[in-house]
């Protein structure tokens, strides 16, 4: 378990000293959060959906840490190119512990991303309604992290390059942010749409920490952790699987 | 030279636990009484020395890079590994070390299997490899912390051996600098360093001074010289620069198209060639015909670290 906890404390040191990545993956959230939060606010509040930032603020926080996640996972590739994989592969310590290190460490970061998130909506107007359910918008937000870090991890070790960086971004990371309830409500939308939007794992993590926030949940709080925590689980022994066969 | 070249068959004795063959003692693992132990090549049952390779045999896709291979390197020998770009000196590391699964043959590395005991024969060695293995976002002394908790090393032992091999690698006064700031001399050297951390058996360098200016090179070779002399650490090495296998090595062998050409000491494979240096004997052995290596994923990694990192 002590390999574990060395892993994760790389992964939070190497955080902690690239101010640079700090900041820049804040820039993107941010983005969305003024420009469709205010931009879209006042119709949205026309056709009787509140107010926007209310609804959004949730969705914005679960993309912060979508995207700190998979790239935290997505690592794995970086620590091959740069070498230091080599030294992880051939220590004598189970691979399950280390993608558990490297994965918890990378879901504790996209974590703290996701609470400087939450408290940049707090400034722009965001409001929850009960302090004491915090907690449980905590549990969701570090539900999703393990889950996309973990995904992160899978395609990590299956990618030599960074090569299909593009691919990722656009038909992995993409679509799971924008098929899902984060920048839109799910009733009355087409079929198909609805139907892929209740397979994407983020829509569960929103919907819970819209439950958390004070909104209403969609699915309610048990469905969400139920689907959560299983597929979390799953993605961790897929990333596992996948990582334990890795050749160098 | 090597015992699987005995053509005696061998039977086992109840209770036997070696096994003499000429002036040698071997171990023998996973054999019981009443076992016949035929010379290696049809059953690599006995095997002894820090490592043993019998008939290795490596190919990706049609490509045989490590073509039945075998070799042994008693313990506290220091071990020179030779042979022309792309001759499969890398890959037969790779193989010892656990990280890539041969296609047939057999491995002992201090007595342990790299398939079916990774984490005793992880345990066993250190390993510089050729690239370089240090997460330069940390400090020094950070890495050699992580190496020291993966590898399980007691926490006041652990302090304790980081601080010496510091000082022994002439770092001390950098420790706590990010690895980013050192010169390629000084990271292979923090290499070397991190190797010996666990205290292991064996140590394994693929190519250690490639890239560095002599003073360094000189450095590291009589730090390795007096490793194996002090510490009776295994050494097994891989390198380009036969001058330096000549000085240092006890028994090289010559690798070339996946093959063993040649394994003795340097002296008699000079006297054997009739070359002046160890150089002459090993293009005598090997030819002078220049080799393409496959420009392969490390290959491009290098590339791409140079341009990115200025190295």
């Amino acid at each position: 378990m002590k390999a574990v906890y060395i892993l994760w404390l790389r992964q939070l040191k190497r955080y902690a000293r690239s101010r640079a990545r700090i900041v820049g993956s804040l820039g993107q959230p941010l983005l969305f959060l003024l420009a469709l939060g205010f931009g879209f606010g006042p119709t949205f509040a026309k056709a009787g959906g509140g107010n926007y930032i209310q609804f959004l603020a949730p969705g914005i926080i679960s993309m912060g840490i979508l995207f700190t996640a998979v790239f935290s996972g997505i690592e794995i590739i970086w620590d091959r190119q740069f070498g230091f994989l080599k030294e992880t592969l051939v220590a004598p310590v189970s691979r399950l512990h280390i993608v558990l290190g490297r994965t918890l460490g990378g879901a504790t970061v996209a974590l703290i991303q996701g609470v400087v998130v939450f408290v940049i909506c707090l400034a722009v107007g965001f409001r929850f309604v009960h302090a004491p359910l915090l907690p449980v918008a905590l549990v969701f937000m570090f539900m999703i992290a393990v889950l996309f870090t973990a995904i992160g991890t899978a395609i990590g070790s299956v990618l030599e390059d960074m090569q299909g960086f593009q691919l990722i971004m656009n038909f992995i990371v993409m679509p799971l942010f924008f098929f899902s309830n984060a920048l839109f409500p799910v009733q009355g939308l087409p079929k198909a749409l609805q139907f892929l939007i209740h397979l994407n794992p983020l829509t569960y993590g929103v919907d819970g920490m819209r439950g958390a926030f004070g909104t209403t949940f969609l699915f309610g709080v048990g469905t969400d952790f139920v689907v959560l925590g299983s597929l979390t689980m799953v993605l961790l022994g897929i990333g596992s699987y996948l990582f334990s066969k890795i050749q160098i | 030279m090597g015992w699987y070249v005995q053509p005696t068959v061998k039977q086992v004795a109840a209770s036997q636990e070696r096994l003499r063959i000429g002036s040698r003692q071997f171990r023998l693992y996973d054999v019981s009484p009443g076992d016949v132990l035929l010379p290696c090549r049809r059953n690599p049952k006995a095997l002894s020395d820090m490592i043993d390779v019998c008939d290795l045999v490596k190919t990706f896709g049609k490509f045989c890079a490590v073509d039945h291979v075998s070799f042994s390197v008693p313990e506290g020998q220091i071990f020179g590994f030779l042979g022309p770009n792309g001759a499969g000196k890398t890959t037969t590391i790779k193989m010892l070390t656990t990280v890539l699964t041969p296609t047939s043959g057999a491995i002992r590395v201090n007595g342990y299997d790299p398939q079916r005991q990774q984490n005793q024969v992880r345990r066993s060695f250190g390993i510089v490899f050729q690239d370089p293995s240090l997460d330069s976002e940390l400090t020094g002394w950070e890495n050699m912390e992580l190496h020291g908790v993966l590898y399980g090393v007691p926490s006041p032992e652990r302090k304790e051996r980081i601080e010496s091999l510091f000082k022994f690698v002439e770092l001390y006064d950098r420790r706590n600098d990010f690895v980013k700031t050192y010169s390629g001399g000084m990271k292979r050297r923090l290499e070397i360093a991190r190797a010996l951390l666990h205290n292991p058996k064996i140590l394994f360098l693929d190519e250690p001074t490639i890239g560095l200016d002599p003073q360094t090179r000189n450095h590291i070779w009589s730090f390795i010289r007096s490793l194996s002399v002090e510490q009776k650490v295994t050494v097994f090495f891989t390198t380009h620069y036969m001058e330096e296998a000549e000085r240092v090595a006890d028994e090289v062998a010559i690798i070339d198209h996946g093959k063993i050409v040649a394994q003795d000491s340097p002296e008699a494979l000079k006297e054997q060639t009739q070359g002046r240096s160890l150089e002459d004997a090993f293009i005598a052995l090997t030819g002078h015909t220049l080799r393409d290596e496959e420009a392969g994923a490390s290959e491009q990694m290098r590339m791409m670290r140079r341009v990115w990192r200025g190295r």
